[in-house]
């Protein structure tokens, strides 16, 4: 069953500017997806919209079964549940250490403090970083902050990752090691997950399925693609 | 329990937040402990003016003679009328005779003079005592009495208590405006000390976002900082009220000026007036920090 379907979805910003033309666009569960594409191409925005952050001028997105464009601003949480958002810049809270930041995830959902401890334990493991669990996030190379910042997103066992530019500001080695982290994710939990970026070689390296948009429109849909060159 | 664990989190977080902010926050504390204050004083003061204007009610009769002509059946008819008026609650009714006989047991010099006057040319007339339900009719209800036949005088202390009633309602006034200016004012204050919060939590609020905390999750420790602010401001009009004004009532005596203006006995009364001001104090708190929640976080 298809995760994600995306049809005739086009979003054009408040300014006139349209990010995306006419997307059709499905996505397997369990799969792992790299989008790319250059600075505008409209990957942020099928991020955004994937986790409701953008909602679509035109057409249908549907995540998990709910319909992303009608849901409401109250029920937004619904959706944000199901999924786990990783970032560039991994947006940790830095007062918190390690273990609090990712604790911080559930106890929002109000989960017992048992059961939150087995989790992020777990999680913090799966990522690699059990051993620095009391550390905060200034403490620690770029890397790990982005580990921890995957271990909150998959804390609450999604069925979805998504992640926008998790590599942009670490070093090319640094940058596979995340990409082990997220390989092991996506095939010990089965998270599907898409990750949007423009470091062509990490796409090579793995050879996924990758998507390739270009000034908004759909380039190519590739099981075990290449980093196209049309797209840069 | 899994809504207590939340409200737990959102109590801890409310507490936090006002030391953090804490000298915005005393600034908000300030304001609403000065108009709980002004509260707590409105709120004693029309207490004991309603008791005391009860009091008085209680003792406001209209007075009315009849003319010296009127027989007893006239008189009985009269009754009548009166009784069936509105605002009436009860009446007494005194013959000349009967008048008389009070008055001499009052005064030896009355007694004196009266003794020379038989039935018939006697100066002293038939009397109604009339009392009233409602103080603010009694104009009212004075003037169709006087309209009534056979009705000479009526009386009932006209000045007097139009003037007590007109000052009471427009200090009344006056507090009410007063307490209202106030409570605009320090809601004003609490939401920015609520959007301080809030913009200082900005990072905090995004992330509670992304991972699917609820919107009824992320607005209620704010809601409660608000609560929190309400219930730190009450803490000193309760004292001030509580003990000034038992220090009050002793040094009266319980009565201001004359036996005529009662007070209320300090208790229970006090413990009201606590619980009104600890109540208004958080509701204010309340709409202060919803209102903040409302314009400042786009959830």
């Amino acid at each position: 069953m298809d995760l994600i379907r995306l049809k005739n979805v086009e979003k054009r910003y408040k300014n006139g500017v349209t990010a995306i033309y006419d997307l059709n666009l499905s996505i397997e569960k369990g799969s792992f997806v790299f989008v790319v594409g250059g600075s505008g191409s409209g990957k942020s925005t099928l991020i955004k919209m994937l986790y409701r952050e953008e909602k679509p001028t035109q057409g249908q997105v549907i995540v998990g079964g709910l319909d992303v464009a009608k849901l409401k601003n109250k029920k937004v949480y619904k959706l944000r549940r199901k999924l786990g958002i990783v970032f560039q810049d991994y947006r940790l809270l830095p007062k918190l250490t390690v273990y609090e930041n990712v604790a911080f995830a559930l106890e929002c959902l109000g989960e017992k403090k048992n059961d939150i401890r087995m989790k992020v334990l777990k999680a913090l493991e799966d990522v690699g970083l059990k051993n620095k669990i009391h550390s905060y996030p200034d403490q620690l190379s770029g890397g790990e902050q982005q580990r921890v910042a995957i271990a909150r997103a998959i804390v609450n066992d999604p069925k979805l990752l998504l992640c926008d530019e998790p590599t942009g500001n670490l070093d090319p080695v640094k940058s596979m090691e995340i990409m082990q982290v997220l390989e092991d994710i996506n095939k010990n939990r089965g998270t599907t997950i898409i990750m949007a970026t423009h470091d062509k070689e990490i796409v090579n390296k793995m050879k996924k399925q990758v998507i390739t948009l270009k000034d908004g429109h759909l380039v190519t849909n590739k099981k075990k693609g290449r980093y196209e060159d049309e797209a840069i | 329990m899994k809504l207590f664990r939340m409200l737990g989190r959102s109590i801890r977080d409310a507490f936090k937040s006002v030391i953090r902010n804490f000298s915005l926050s005393l600034a908000s504390i300030s304001c609403i402990t000065i108009t709980l204050i002004i509260v707590a004083l409105a709120v004693i003061a029309s207490f004991n003016v309603q008791n005391f204007t009860q009091e008085i009610e209680k003792d406001m009769t209209i007075v009315v003679f009849l003319q010296n002509d009127a027989t007893e059946e006239e008189a009985e008819e009269i009754g009548k009328q009166i009784k069936a008026l509105e605002n009436v609650s009860s009446y007494t009714f005194e013959t000349k005779q009967e008048v008389k006989e009070k008055m001499q047991q009052e005064s030896d010099v009355f007694n004196a003079v009266l003794e020379n006057f038989d039935e018939e040319e006697s100066p002293l007339k038939d009397t109604f005592q009339v009392k009233v339900k409602e103080i603010e009719g009694i104009k009212g209800t004075a003037k169709k009495i006087e309209k009534m036949e056979k009705v000479a005088v009526v009386r009932y202390g006209e000045g007097m208590v139009d003037k007590m009633v007109s000052a009471f309602t427009s200090i009344e006034k006056v507090t009410y405006g007063i307490v209202f200016a106030l409570i605009l004012v320090t809601i004003f204050l609490i939401v920015n000390t609520i959007k301080l919060t809030i913009s200082a939590r900005r990072k905090e609020i995004g992330i509670m976002r992304l991972v699917g905390a609820s919107n009824f999750t992320i607005k209620t420790p704010f809601i409660i900082e608000g609560m929190v602010l309400g219930v730190f401001g009450s803490i000193v009009p309760i004292l001030i009220s509580t003990f000034g004004y038992i220090a009050f009532y002793d040094h009266f005596n319980g009565y201001l000026y004359s036996e005529l203006i009662k007070l209320v006995r300090p208790e229970p009364f006090i413990y009201h007036v606590s619980l009104i001001v600890l109540v208004v104090g958080i509701i204010v708190g309340m709409i202060g920090s919803a209102g903040a929640v409302r314009k400042y976080l786009k959830v």
